[in-house]
């Protein structure tokens, strides 16, 4: 008798198991744990998980309890494969990632080749941060959604902001010599040329990828060069470290960057006293001023105890679950139907949609400048008492740009 | 252009005596014990990470000296249970064991004080600029850093060379047993050493922590370079380390300030060979290349003149 209470007692808790795995909804979070971009990857994980939570606590997804499974990839291509087949063979079949456009172009091969190899065991991809465009352009793949602006249409607003702001006569362009860096200096040659011609661009600098440890060699050039702003991509100490040495040398110009908000990026902008002189490209941000939104931000800080990097990842998990309702499905497939042409209020107000073409969403993008904040400004940074303010929000339809992709679907 | 060059001097040699604050312990651990010591970065940034915490407890002068003995207290308990009993199986084991401590130590440090980078200021009192050259402000934090530098420089080469314990400390290194029956307690001469070396990494990075991000990768970022320091002025020299400091931070800084490249020399190649490896080469400035030249010379001074710029011996 004692056996066999023992036995039941370590069987059926695996029973238990096996049947709440039915229904759990596991998403594999394939992003860096460990080594240099660990900081901003927990940060996602810790969203991700958060925004699980609130799925769960109003009955997950078509009754299924939603489930994060994190997999660290140290931003490596080759690892972030690895953890791919891992969760696969786990039974996962929604995999999201962010940080790094190589990892996400890897990735999003990975699950063409997969699916296309394991039909009716098909993985969707859903990249929530990695902004090459040519994920929805030369490269695009009809199991792979991206939620984040692109680097082109982040250029394409900021431009259409530019074009009618006057004081900007001379421009400078720096950025990291990869990709994505290349990609945000080409872009802006392009537009500027289209929509400012009389914009001079006065210098265009690539610098080695996280490897320059002091920026006043380039602070430099930057004054030598009498530029009025600066466009520049960098993410990271990349951006941290060049505010710093602009701040040490007293060059007084506007930064418009994509990743001032980062982590480590408003205490360096707060260090070095430049007061609503660094604008950022988002698509949404605290102070954004929509109630529904600024609300969301406060029960996030109080819960995770981070500031809302990705608002971006909000609108992605609730139109997950809009498309699995609209599908009435989990079925990647029928969910990756779902996806295509939704349309669907985002966290910051205004309504997106996931074209068709590309599967890129678009939405409205705000420019924001950081610094001393105002009585209806609550939300600072990393406890520097500043906070982004709005500059000026560019509209879904202004932030539109052509695609090259030509969708194979299945 | 006269301007480039007076502003580029100047950054060249401010970021010439960031990169001698960070080598010189590690120079004169090797210099004296042979050790060539991979968690010395790591030194650097618990340095940091206990200026920082010290900095909000009490202050920044007094974690300037607090900091630097904490860390030099933790080099000697290096030195005394791990490196004392490697050094019986030889360099190699010696060299794993800090290559060992330089994981553990990031571990840890990000275990306590998280990934994110910390907010660590410029004290009040050195947060204004000192002066300003052709309307670029050189911050007084720069020059305190050129200004500590320069002391520990001289006071290092003066204690080596014109005291009685600079000459046991070189004496212990080559004729260790004859400076034992001399009477002295050769282990704990190493010790001291090892922990001087490690407390000098420790200044390094209360000083530098303000002035560069202070975050858990920071050491993985600047080890690097430091070899290149220590090996291309001659491993174990410290005026060696002093001028290729220099050196290298001139060639860097003058490096970023050039935009000539391949095309702008010999013209633009024809366009009927098309985007290829050949145009990327082609076209890429000294400025791209500029933060890889430091390693180009390492590998130039290894074939040319393997001792270094002013080493005396070859390992």
């Amino acid at each position: 008798m004692r056996k066999l209470t023992l036995a039941i007692a370590v069987i059926a808790p695996m029973l238990g198991h096996a049947a709440s795995a039915q229904d759990t909804l596991k998403i594999g979070y394939i992003d860096p744990l460990s080594g240099g971009g660990a900081s901003v990857g927990e940060g996602g994980l810790k969203t991700f998980q958060y925004l699980a939570e609130e799925l769960n606590a109003k009955g997950g997804i078509l009754g299924k309890k939603v489930e994060i499974v994190p997999l660290d990839n140290k931003t490596n291509p080759q690892e972030s494969l690895v953890q791919a087949q891992k969760a696969i063979d786990a039974g996962v079949h929604y995999i999201t990632q962010g940080n790094g456009s190589s990892v996400a172009a890897a990735l999003s091969d990975f699950v063409t080749k997969n699916n296309t190899r394991n039909p009716g065991k098909e993985v969707l991809y859903f990249n929530y941060a990695a902004v090459d465009p040519s994920l929805t352009n030369d490269k695009c793949s009809f199991w792979h959604f991206r939620w984040d602006a692109s680097s082109d249409i982040k250029m394409e607003a900021l431009t259409n902001y530019v074009k009618d702001t006057p004081a900007v006569k001379k421009v400078y362009l720096i950025n990291q010599d990869y990709s994505f860096g290349q990609s945000v200096r080409s872009d802006a040659r392009k537009m500027l040329g289209a929509k400012r011609p009389d914009i001079q661009i006065v210098g265009d600098e690539l610098h080695p990828l996280l490897k320059v440890t002091d920026f006043s060699p380039y602070i430099a050039k930057i004054k030598a060069s009498g530029a009025d702003s600066v466009i520049t991509g960098n993410w990271g100490q990349d951006i941290a470290l060049l505010l710093k040495a602009a701040a040490d040398a007293g060059l007084k110009v506007n930064w418009y960057t994509y990743y001032a908000g980062g982590a480590g990026g408003p205490t360096a902008i707060k260090q070095t006293g430049l007061d609503h002189q660094v604008f950022q490209i988002t698509e949404g941000f605290a102070n954004s001023g929509n109630k529904a939104a600024m609300d969301y931000e406060k029960a996030f800080r109080a819960k995770v105890g981070l500031s809302l990097w990705y608002p971006r990842a909000v609108n992605e998990m609730r139109m997950f679950k809009a498309a699995a309702e609209k599908a009435n499905s989990i079925d990647p497939v029928k969910v990756a139907a779902a996806l295509e042409g939704l349309k669907f209020e985002v966290l910051d107000g205004g309504e997106g949609t996931m074209r068709k073409d590309d599967h890129q969403f678009f939405q409205p993008i705000y420019i924001s400048s950081f610094g001393k904040l105002t009585e209806s400004e609550p939300y600072d940074e990393e406890n520097t008492g500043w906070g982004w303010h709005l500059v000026s929000k560019v509209d879904t339809p202004q932030t539109i740009v052509p695609t090259t992709c030509k969708m194979a679907r299945p | 252009m006269l301007e480039l060059i007076v502003i580029s001097t100047l950054n060249g040699v401010l970021f010439g005596m960031l990169l001698f604050l960070l080598s010189s312990g590690l120079t004169v651990i090797f210099s004296m014990m042979g050790v060539l010591n991979f968690a010395h970065a790591s030194f650097y940034m618990l340095g940091a990470f206990f200026g920082f915490q010290l900095t909000k407890w009490i202050g920044f002068w007094p974690a300037l000296v607090l900091a630097p003995l904490l860390v030099g207290a933790i080099g000697m308990a290096v030195e005394r249970y791990g490196l004392r009993n490697t050094h019986k199986h030889g360099h190699v084991a010696e060299l794993l064991l800090t290559f060992g401590l330089a994981f553990a130590i990031e571990e840890i440090v990000s275990m306590i004080w998280g990934k994110s980078p910390l907010d660590y200021r410029v004290p009040a009192l050195l947060d204004f600029p000192a002066f300003t050259v052709f309307s670029t402000n050189y911050p007084a934090y720069k020059i305190f850093m050129l200004v500590v530098s320069v002391v520990i420089f001289v006071a290092l080469l003066l204690v080596l060379k014109r005291t009685r314990v600079g000459l046991i400390v070189q004496a212990a290194l080559t004729h260790p047993h004859m400076v034992g029956h001399l009477g002295h307690n050769v282990g704990r001469v190493f010790m001291v050493v090892f922990g001087v070396g490690s407390a000098l990494a420790g200044l390094a990075g209360v000083i530098a922590g303000p002035a560069l991000v202070t975050q858990s990768d920071m050491a993985a970022s600047l080890g690097p370079i430091l070899f290149v320091v220590i090996v291309f002025g001659g491993l174990g020299s410290l005026p060696g380390a002093f001028v290729a400091s220099l050196v290298i931070a001139l060639v860097q800084t003058f490096a970023v300030a050039l935009n000539g490249s391949l095309a702008s020399a010999f013209g633009p190649l024809d366009p009927s060979t098309g985007p290829s490896v050949l145009s990327d080469i082609w076209n890429v400035t000294i400025a791209q290349v500029a933060p890889i030249v430091p390693y180009l010379l390492l590998v130039i001074i290894l074939i040319v003149r393997p001792m270094g710029l002013m080493g005396t011996r070859e390992s």
